[in-house]
C-alpha cells in the first residue's frame, strides 16, 4: 500500500520556565491511503501533539521539532514556510477536534464557517459557497442544511455541531483526516452516529483518517491498525486484530484488561494500572514503563527496550519480547 | 425589540425620577445655600433673593414646583448667573463638549483596540511592554498633568498648536488628546486581556486549521470576539466623554458643559446643580441602552425579546 503520510523519528519538546519537556520522543509510524490508524494512550502521552504538529498547529514557542521527518506525500511538512502550511491546512489535510462546543466561532454563522476554508482554497464567489455549505451539511445529515447555514453555533446541539466539524473539515475533501479524539466530548449514542458517519464519508470521499482517541472501544470499530503510545514513545502499534488479540507489550496488556466489560459481576473491581506516567522533563532512560509494570526485568530501567518485529505488520518495544529475552526470563525478574 | 425598548424608557423614566429625588434632597440636606455666603448682603435683599427664587417655600413644595417646571422641559433660572438660564448652559456648553468628548472617542476607538490586539500578538515581546506603558502612562498620569506636557511640547516648545481657547480645529486638537489619553489606555488593557482569553480558544485553532492566513485568523475570529467586553464598557466611557471633563477644559479654557458642573456644586447653584445632574443620568441612561441594543448587533448569541429579562 502507498503511504500517504510517514513520521520519521519524530521528537518534538516544549520549552518551560522549568526546563525542557520531552513530549514526542522519537516515534516512527506512517498512514497508507485510505487507511484508518488509531493512535491510542492516556493523557499526556503525546498524541495530540503528534497530531498537531502534523498540521503545524503547535504554538512555537514553546514548543520545537527536535529532530525527524513528517512526509506528506513524500515532501517533509517541517521544511514548508508558513504559506505552503497555509495551502496544505484544511485542503490536503484537515482536523475534527476534541470538543465541539468550543471549536466553532460564536460570532459567526455556521455555513461562513465550512465553507472558509473552501473560499481561500479553491476562491468560489458567495453564491457557490453557500450552495456548497448546505451540500456539506446535507452530507452530514443535519436536517433542514438550508435553514441551519445562517444559524450560529449556540442554536446546536453537541452532536449536531461535531458534524459540523466535520462537515467543515470535509469541504475541500482532504487527503488526510486528523481526528484528535472527535468523540470524547460527546454522549455515547451521539459517539456511534460521528464514527458511523465518519466511516461513511471515509469510503465516500477515499480519505485516510489518523483517530486519536484514550477510548478502545471506538477504536476496535474504526480503525485498520493501532498505535499504542506512552510517555512520547510508541510501545506496541499492529493491525487492529494484532493488538486486541495477540498484545505483546505488557502495557497494551494492561490498557485492554482495564476495559471494563459487561459480563464483569458486580463486586469485581475495574482494573486500572497504578501509578503514573514518568514526568517528561527528566524522561527516564530505560523503558518508560518500568515504574508501573509488573513484569519489568532489571534491564529495563537502564537501557531503552528495542523494537521487535513479532510479524510484517506487528511490533512492540519491550525487552520481554526481546529475542535474547527469553534465556533470562524467569531468573532476572524483579522483585515486583 | 421595539417591546423591549419601551420597556427600557419606561424603566428609565423611573430611575431619573429617583436621580432627581435624591439629588434634590441631598443638596438640599448640605446647610447653606446658595445666598448664605455673600455675607455683606443687606438682610432684605437677602430675602428678596430666597422669595424670588422660590427657597422661602417649604421643601416639599418647592420639590413639587421643580418637577412640574421640569416636565415642561424647563430646568429653571441659574442662581448664579444672571444672564443665563440653565437649558442655555447646557445648550451652549454641551455641543463644545461632546464635539471634544466625540473627537477624544474616535481617538480612543481607533488607536486603543489597535494597541491592545498588537500587545496580544506579541505577548511578552517588546510590541507588548510598549504598549503596556503607553497604557499605564495613560491610565496613572492624571489628564492635567497630561494636558500639561501637551501644552509645554506642543504648544509652547514648537508652537505647532494653540495653548488654550476655542474657535479652529486646532484649538481641539491638544484637548482631545488629553481627554483620550484614559479611554485609549483603558480600552487597550481590556483589549489586550481579551484578546489572549480568544486567542487560546479552540475555535482560533480550528480556523488555523482551515488554512486562512493569519491576519484574516486574527481579523475574523479572533478580534471579532474579543471586542465584545469594548462594547459594554462604551456605554459609561461615551456618557463621560459628552459631558466633559471639568479639568481639561479649565487648563485648555474651553467653554464646555464639565466647567458648570463642578462649579455648580461650588456655588451651591441649585438649578444647575440638578440641570447637569440630570442631563448627564439622562445621557448614561441613554448610552446604556444604545450599547445593550448593540450588543444584540455584535453577539448573535444575545437577542433582545420580551420574555428576556
Amino acid at each position: 500500500m502507498e503511504n500517504i503520510l510517514e513520521i520519521k523519528d519524530l521528537k518534538i519538546s516544549f520549552k518551560t520556565f522549568f526546563g525542557e519537556v520531552e513530549a514526542v520522543r522519537g516515534i516512527n509510524f506512517d498512514v497508507g491511503k485510505k487507511e484508518t490508524v488509531a493512535i491510542v494512550g492516556e493523557s499526556g502521552c503525546g498524541k495530540s501533539v503528534t497530531a498537531n504538529s502534523i498540521m503545524q498547529l503547535l504554538p512555537m514557542p514553546p514548543a520545537f521539532f527536535k529532530g525527524g521527518e513528517i512526509l506528506f506525500n513524500g515532501e517533509n511538512l517541517l521544511n514548508k514556510t508558513e504559506k505552503e502550511m497555509q495551502k496544505i491546512r484544511g485542503n490536503k489535510i484537515s482536523m475534527v477536534f476534541q470538543d465541539p462546543m468550543t471549536s466553532l466561532n460564536p460570532t459567526m454563522r455556521i455555513g461562513d464557517q465550512i465553507v472558509e476554508g473552501l473560499k481561500k482554497h479553491r476562491k468560489l464567489t458567495a453564491k457557490e459557497a453557500e450552495k456548497k455549505a448546505i451540500e456539506m451539511l446535507e452530507l452530514v445529515s443535519v436536517p433542514q442544511p438550508e435553514k441551519r447555514v445562517k444559524q450560529y453555533p449556540h442554536e446546536f446541539s453537541g452532536g449536531m455541531r461535531q458534524r459540523v466539524m466535520i462537515a467543515l473539515a470535509m469541504v475541500c475533501t482532504p487527503e488526510l483526516l486528523i481526528a484528535d479524539e472527535p468523540t470524547t466530548a460527546l454522549d455515547v449514542t451521539v459517539q456511534a452516529q460521528i464514527l458511523d458517519l465518519m466511516k461513511k464519508l471515509q469510503d465516500k470521499l477515499d480519505m485516510s483518517i489518523i483517530l486519536i482517541t484514550h477510548d478502545l472501544g471506538v477504536v476496535a470499530d474504526m480503525s485498520d491498525r493501532i498505535v499504542v503510545m506512552y510517555a512520547g514513545q510508541i510501545v506496541e502499534s499492529g493491525l487492529t486484530d494484532d493488538i486486541f488479540k495477540n498484545p505483546h507489550h505488557p502495557y497494551t496488556k494492561r490498557l485492554l484488561a482495564s476495559v471494563p466489560s459487561l459480563d464483569m459481576s458486580k463486586d469485581e473491581p475495574l482494573h486500572a494500572i497504578d501509578g503514573t506516567p514518568p514526568d517528561l522533563y527528566i524522561p527516564p532512560k530505560g523503558c518508560a514503563f518500568y515504574d508501573r509494570c509488573d513484569r519489568a526485568l532489571k534491564i529495563c530501567k537502564d537501557y531503552m527496550p528495542e523494537s521487535t518485529q513479532h510479524s510484517d505488520t506487528h511490533c512492540s518495544s519491550c525487552w520481554l519480547n526481546h529475542p535474547m529475552a527469553q534465556k533470562v526470563n524467569g531468573t532476572e525478574r524483579r522483585e515486583a | 425589540m421595539a417591546k423591549y425598548i419601551i420597556k427600557r424608557v419606561a424603566i428609565s423614566l423611573v430611575t431619573i425620577w429617583a436621580i432627581i429625588t435624591i439629588t434634590f434632597i441631598l443638596m438640599h440636606s448640605v446647610p447653606g445655600n446658595p445666598f448664605r455666603s455673600e455675607s455683606k448682603m443687606p438682610p432684605g435683599v437677602y430675602e428678596n433673593l430666597l422669595k424670588k427664587y422660590g427657597l422661602d417655600k417649604p421643601l416639599p413644595e418647592q420639590y413639587t414646583i421643580y418637577l412640574k417646571r421640569l416636565l415642561k422641559g424647563d430646568f429653571g433660572e441659574s442662581m448664579k448667573s444672571r444672564v443665563e438660564t440653565v437649558n442655555d448652559m447646557i445648550n451652549r456648553g454641551f455641543p463644545v463638549s461632546a464635539y471634544l468628548g466625540l473627537q477624544a472617542l474616535i481617538i480612543a476607538l481607533c488607536f486603543g483596540p489597535a494597541l491592545g490586539v498588537i500587545a496580544a500578538l506579541n505577548q511578552n515581546k517588546w510590541p507588548d511592554y510598549l504598549s503596556m506603558v503607553i497604557a499605564i502612562l495613560g491610565i496613572s498620569v492624571p489628564s492635567f498633568i497630561m494636558g500639561t506636557i501637551f501644552i509645554q511640547f506642543l504648544a509652547r516648545n514648537i508652537s505647532w498648536l494653540p495653548i488654550a481657547g476655542w474657535g479652529t480645529f486646532a484649538h481641539t486638537i491638544l484637548p482631545s488628546l488629553a481627554l483620550a489619553m484614559m479611554p485609549l489606555a483603558y480600552i487597550a488593557r481590556l483589549m489586550r486581556s481579551s484578546m489572549l482569553e480568544i486567542l487560546g480558544q479552540d475555535y482560533i485553532k480550528t480556523a488555523k486549521s482551515k488554512g486562512i492566513s493569519k491576519s484574516a485568523v486574527v481579523l475574523k475570529h479572533a478580534v471579532r470576539n474579543a471586542i465584545l467586553p469594548i462594547v459594554s464598557v462604551l456605554g459609561t466611557l461615551v456618557s463621560n466623554l459628552l459631558v466633559g471633563s471639568f479639568v481639561v477644559e479649565k487648563i485648555f479654557g474651553i467653554p464646555g458643559l464639565g466647567m458648570s458642573f463642578v462649579s455648580s456644586i461650588s456655588n451651591r447653584d441649585y438649578t444647575l446643580i440638578m440641570g447637569t445632574t440630570i442631563f448627564y443620568a439622562i445621557i448614561l441612561i441613554v448610552m446604556l441602552l444604545l450599547v445593550d441594543i448593540a450588543y444584540v448587533f455584535v453577539d448573535p448569541r444575545i437577542k433582545l425579546t420580551k420574555e428576556g429579562r
